[in-house]
């Protein structure tokens, strides 16, 4: 029996960058005042009319070389079910190493409780009985594809198998398990 | 030409990082002189077991818990979530920096308290024991167990403030230097540098107390070879940086031209290195013993490097330097 | 070593083997542990549709201890399918906006000194009550105006008929999509509606003029988008800027701005000289095409180029892959459309492009909508006395409007613009008047010449400031309204209902106007005592009561055929009964039958001046979110877009911020960031519309970006139905220290003066 390995990609060729998810993980998971869990990169190159443009919505990506969790001294970050990279903030002292240690600077302090936070794949929802995230499930262009990566009927299998992807900063050694579609 | 353009409002990453600031600067520089006092003075007590110190030389040691102590309640007020600090204590995580910071923190108290006892006079130390013998029986007996036991193992004591005093300055470098998500911090420079600087201050701090002439000349002499190791090891560390790809190169530039440079060049390399090693320098062929002055530009040197490096190395992440994200 | 010492030293070395070993991995479980919850689930899950723009998208409203935590889309909404935008997702930084209207307020000092002082309801609407009978006796009902935007404002249009004004006017008509309908139902004898009738979603080839779907946040719409272009649908895209669309788009034609039609036009030369018409279907349906192929012969490719800077080659590949397509090509009509002032006619041109290619009913194209037709409310008869509303200077003018415009009827309130005022008295639901209509000057000198000015809304705003009575409307999540049956793809009703209680002393707009028509002696026209018992009359006959309705959500209808394919029927409401490609109607009435170019219609930008355009972002719909604490964490001001070469010669970097200064040297009050970017033509600028709000009132929104609206000084009226062209006013850069001293010599225009734009 193999274990679940969660994973997200992002289509850029439907994002619009609407922001929707932003907003709804805010709600969903009832985020701090000024800091969000996700957000939307947009990039421009080119000149004048031959122009390229990138949309992604980003987050943390929940690598299989974490980073965040090899530097935390108290053991608060941790990979939790199905590969999620977790913040327990019973055991986080907020010294912010995993912040630093980020290279898709993911993280942030919530300043209610001064504990470390960061996108946690609604692991409450998929692990509970809802397969799909808030971002997932609200993005108008469905653009969002999130699920078990070792199941190989699963949405998220499929369309890595079908569709020509890239994941960011490869050469930081994080191996993440977010992909944006070409 | 390449817009970024980002809904992310994350105040601790945009526009640039800055999760650490002065604490941690002060705890880095604390740390470093308690590592070379332990060190030094441990180095010290393994050449000459005989006691032949000055006063303040003996005393010198008390100053560790002391500064140590200070240095970690910086740290502390550091922390987000600080209450939870014990939490650094309910596990030793070996691919943690901070965690190895933790522990050895939590040795170098007994180690340095040891040795503070250990070159205590001993009149004095026979003044605290009577003290101690009027009002708690049972202390007063520990205390003359564990310093005998102290007395007893003398050259063990030794080596483990130096042991402990090397691993406390090579890890504040640490700390730094591997997080690999930094261009500027990422180098396996830091941790040398850290503790040559450490050993630097920590000559430095002894310089300032009324120290016998023969060692006052001896101090000041280890000093001078210990800043020019730690000019030598910045040079390399630069050069390193520049030459590798634009992420690194980017952070290079933070100190080679862009917002640090001045201050970095100023306080680190001309104030607190070369001025004092001039200094040291000319007294010696002047024949005069060394006073107090380039032991201060020394410390302000080494507080002035590592808040620079602390801010300097925030500056620059992966997405600030250009790279192409994918 | 003896064996005591050997088990010691051993038994500590497994010990301390086995401490370090638990510590350092997670053998004693130390590590981690606890999965997190935020428990934003409801204890209770209540179906509504939102309002934070007017979509009318299903939403799930979860509550859980008397608090909406969070908004979902409702699967089973046809509209929302479950998805919402960024705007409905933060409705609850509507609903917990610490600035909302609280309590009705009486002014207490002049006109738009903002002093007001709280009353109670009753207090309140004998005031308004007292001003409307005043106004009736002396000048007659149809003195009193209504301005209405939204769906609450329904029971405001009802209350005014009961009253007896036809001066009902909604800015979405003449300021917004009144050219396009007027348009299409010229042509096909039908509008095009809200949700618009467009099948996106099937389409082969979408062709956007100045749309930007993404940023233009429709929620289906954009869902559709989405879905053609995974089917890999072709885009064509025209739009001076690259929107986010644009750069989707297979073909982005960056088209100079003003010169839309030229390239319709051109299109349609190639479709008829090329004959990738549908032929068929224009023999079968349509009138006229011997006359449109003869007209649009000289409009070649070639004479579009020098026009609009596209290629000819460009203009022709686009031409073909959209007949290629055909019938499954869409050339969608926008919706806010007022743009240059003869916009009904390049409306019509993109008409005329769908006639062409068969896509009028056709799948891929435009599908016939269907909707459950709920009977009305059995009112008493209305004696009709034939009042004309006074929006226009004469009956002959803009013969073809079939609403009341907007700014017509702020015109009829300004003493000397018809001579004597028509209009007395106005009453503005949902609508900030002096953002949503253009010259801003003119709202406020007819706001000062008003005798009585009452507002309904939920949030401050400008207009909210100068009225002599303010009315605090619950939101969308505290209130019922009329039960929503739309015209769309399948037949539905649904219905909005209360989510939460009214907070503060806020009342629904059915309350409102229930009791303001009781005050005004209209008591047979609210017979109902409340919305429930309203609705629960007009859905009986459809054989289901509210109660089911406000559980289930949604109610879908029986499906119709939408496709003539499917077996729709055929029918054109126009004089002829068919497709009209020449329209007689417009002959008749002295305008060009079919589109054609006059190159007056566009001038260009005086030297150092730039055509200032202005759209939607996605997270906000212009004025009325820019307060929202949610929405402006990732929409926090609008940008002026600046092409890089002009902000070279300017001297502008990115970031900086700036004011604009408009042809009728009318400044931006505020100030907003330049974006320097190569998505924009060198001879226009952009703004996001909607920010600048001047009003304190809205602490978050107050001096928040630059206001667009301000410097829409001048408008160019379509002829043919009114509506109010903006994007005729061109802005030059102003730097903040150069506004804030103007006695001084403004150096940056003076350098700068010899530029000429490129």
């Amino acid at each position: 029996m193999s274990a679940k390995r969660y994973a997200m990609a992002v289509d850029t060729r439907t994002c619009v960058g609407c922001t929707a998810c932003v907003i709804a993980c805010k709600t969903e998971n009832d985020l701090p005042d000024g800091y969000a869990r996700n957000w939307i990169t947009e990039i421009a190159t080119g000149t004048f009319p031959s122009l390229d443009l990138t949309i992604r919505s980003e987050r943390c990506n929940h690598c299989d070389d974490a980073p965040c969790v090899a530097v935390c001294p108290t053991g608060a970050s941790w990979i939790g079910p199905g590969g999620i990279v977790l913040v327990d903030p019973d055991k986080c002292t907020g010294c912010k190493a995993c912040i630093a240690a980020c290279p898709y600077d993911a993280r942030f302090v919530d300043p209610r409780t001064g504990t470390v936070d960061k996108c946690t794949f609604c692991v409450h929802r998929v692990e509970n009985g809802t397969p799909t995230t808030a971002c997932q499930d609200i993005c108008p262009t469905e653009s969002i594809h999130f699920g078990d990566l070792n199941d190989s009927d699963s949405d998220i299998a499929r369309v890595l198998r079908t569709r020509e992807h890239y994941t960011l900063l490869p050469d930081a050694g994080t191996t993440p398990r977010h992909y944006y579609l070409k | 030409m390449q817009e970024l353009t980002t809904t992310r409002a994350n105040a601790l990453v945009d526009p640039v990082l800055h999760i650490w600031h002065g604490e941690v600067a002060a705890y880095l520089f604390l740390g470093g002189v308690v590592a070379g006092i332990m060190v030094l003075v441990g180095l010290s007590l393994l050449q000459r077991d005989d006691g032949g110190r000055s006063r303040h030389l003996a005393l010198l040691p008390w100053s560790v818990p002391v500064l140590l102590s200070l240095g970690m309640l910086f740290l502390w007020m550091d922390l987000e979530n600080r209450w939870n600090a014990f939490r650094f204590y309910l596990v030793f995580r070996p691919t943690s920096p901070m965690s190895w910071g933790a522990w050895i923190l939590i040795l170098v108290y007994p180690a340095s308290l040891a040795l503070a006892w250990r070159t205590t006079p001993a009149a004095i130390r026979e003044a605290v024991r009577a003290r101690i013998a009027r009002w708690w029986e049972p202390g007063e007996r520990a205390l003359v167990g564990m310093g005998g036991w102290v007395d007893r193992h003398s050259r063990a004591v030794a080596w483990t403030n130096v042991i402990a005093g090397a691993g406390l300055g090579m890890y504040t470098g640490m700390l730094l230097g591997t997080l690999a998500s930094r261009p500027l911090w990422n180098s396996a420079i830091l941790g040398p540098l850290f503790l040559t600087s450490g050993l630097s201050t920590g000559a430095a701090y002894m310089l300032l107390y009324r120290l016998g002439d023969g060692e006052r000349i001896r101090l000041a002499r280890l000093d001078m070879g210990l800043i020019a190791v730690e000019l030598a090891l910045i040079a390399v560390w630069l050069i390193g940086l520049a030459s590798g790809g634009s992420a690194t190169r980017a952070a290079a530039w933070v100190l080679l031209g862009g917002p640090y440079t001045t201050a970095f060049w100023l306080l680190v390399v001309g104030f607190g290195l070369t001025a004092p090693l001039l200094a040291e320098w000319m007294e010696r062929r002047g024949g005069h013993v060394p006073g107090r002055l380039a032991a201060v530009m020394v410390l302000a040197g080494g507080l002035a490097l590592r808040w620079i490096i602390v801010f300097a190395g925030q500056h620059v992440g992966w997405s600030e330097a250009g790279v192409a994200l994918f | 070593m003896r064996r005591r010492e050997f088990i010691r030293i051993s038994s500590y070395g497994l010990g301390g083997a086995a401490l370090l070993g638990g510590v350092t991995t997670d053998w004693f479980h130390l590590y981690g542990g606890t999965l997190p919850n935020p428990l934003t689930n409801g204890d209770r899950v209540v179906p509504t549709f939102c309002e934070l723009c007017f979509w009318k998208c299903g939403v799930l409203a979860h509550v859980k201890d008397g608090r909406v935590t969070k908004l979902q889309g409702n699967p089973k909404d046809p509209l929302s399918r479950g998805h919402l935008c960024p705007r409905g997702t933060g409705g609850t930084g509507l609903l917990y906006d610490p600035d909302r209207l609280k309590k009705p307020l009486v002014r207490v000092d002049r006109r738009g000194s903002q002093e007001f002082e709280e009353v109670s309801w009753d207090d309140a609407l004998n005031v308004v009550a007292e001003n409307f009978l005043k106004i009736k006796e002396e000048y007659g009902p149809e003195a009193v105006a209504l301005f209405s935007h939204g769906y609450g404002g329904s029971w405001m249009n009802h209350l005014f008929r009961a009253w007896g004004s036809p001066n009902v006017a909604a800015p979405s008509y003449a300021q917004c999509r009144g050219p396009r309908d007027v348009a299409f139902d010229l042509t096909f004898g039908s509008g095009v509606g809200s949700p618009e009738r467009t099948d996106i979603r099937n389409t082969k080839c979408l062709v956007l003029i100045g749309s930007h779907l993404g940023e233009n946040m429709h929620n289906t719409q954009v869902q559709d988008f989405a879905h053609a272009l995974r089917n890999d649908a072709d885009l064509i895209v025209l739009d001076p800027r690259q929107s986010v669309a644009a750069s989707k788009a297979t073909h982005w034609l960056p088209v100079k701005p003003g010169s839309d039609l030229a390239i319709l036009l051109a299109w349609m030369n190639v479709l008829v000289t090329e004959e990738l018409y549908d032929r068929e279907y224009l023999e079968l349906y349509a009138y006229g095409f011997e006359q449109l192929r003869d007209h649009v012969k000289p409009f070649t490719p070639e004479w579009a180029y020098p026009r609009t800077g596209i290629e000819p080659e460009l203009i022709r590949h686009t031409a073909r892959m959209m007949g290629a397509a055909r019938p499954a090509t869409l050339i969608h009509p926008g919706r806010h459309v007022t743009w240059y002032g003869n916009d009904t006619q390049r409306l019509r041109a993109i008409a005329i492009l769908n006639a062409l290619l068969g896509s009028w009913g056709r799948m891929g194209g435009f599908y016939v909508p269907a909707s459950v037709s709920i009977p009305p409310y059995e009112y008493p008869a209305l004696e009709d006395e034939g009042l004309a509303p006074a929006d226009k200077p004469s009956p002959s003018d803009y013969p073809l409007a079939d609403e009341v415009l907007a700014q017509g009827v702020c015109d009829a309130t300004i003493p000397g613009v018809r001579g004597v005022p028509s209009i007395r008295a106005w009453m503005v639901y949902g609508t900030n008047l002096p953002s949503s209509l253009p010259e801003p000057a003119k709202t406020y000198e007819a706001i000062q010449a008003l005798d009585f000015l009452v507002a309904v809304d939920v949030l401050p705003a400008e207009i909210t400031g100068w009225a002599d009575v303010v009315l605090p409307e619950a939101t969308y999540l505290e209130r019922c309204d009329e039960p929503f049956a739309p015209s769309y793809r399948e037949p539905y009703v649904t219905v909005r209902q209360e989510v939460v209680p009214p907070m503060y002393d806020s009342k629904p707009g059915w309350w409102i106007a229930r009791e303001l028509g009781l005050k005004l002696g209209l008591p047979s026209f609210f017979p109902w005592k409340d919305a429930q018992e309203y609705a629960e009359a007009r859905l009986k006959p459809l054989g289901f009561d509210c109660e089911t309705l406000q559980r289930e959500g949604i109610v879908m209808g029986e499906r119709q055929p939408i496709y003539f394919e499917e077996g729709a029927v055929p029918t054109f409401w126009t004089d002829s009964g068919k497709i009209e490609l020449y329209s007689q109607k417009l002959a008749a009435a002295g305008f060009d039958p079919m589109p054609t170019w006059h190159a007056e219609d566009i001038e260009d930008p005086p030297p150092g001046y730039y055509r200032l355009l202005f759209g939607r972002a996605p997270m906000h719909t212009f004025g009325r979110t820019t307060n929202n604490k949610l929405l402006l964490e990732t929409g926090p001001e609008n940008a002026v877009w600046v092409n890089t070469e002009v902000a070279r010669a300017w001297g502008l970097k990115d970031g900086e911020r700036i004011h604009l200064k408009n042809q009728d040297d009318v400044t931006s009050t505020f100030t907003a960031p330049v974006k320097v970017t190569e998505r924009i033509r060198p001879d226009c600028v952009y703004v996001v519309h909607g920010f600048g709000h001047d009003t304190k009132k809205l602490r978050r929104a107050y001096g928040r970006g630059l206001n667009d609206s301000e410097l829409v000084t001048r408008t160019k009226v379509d002829p043919i139905m009114g509506g109010t062209g903006m994007n005729v006013n061109f802005v030059t850069f102003v730097r903040p220290d150069a506004v804030a001293d103007a006695s001084e010599p403004d150096t940056v225009e003076g350098a700068v003066a010899e530029e000429v734009a490129s």
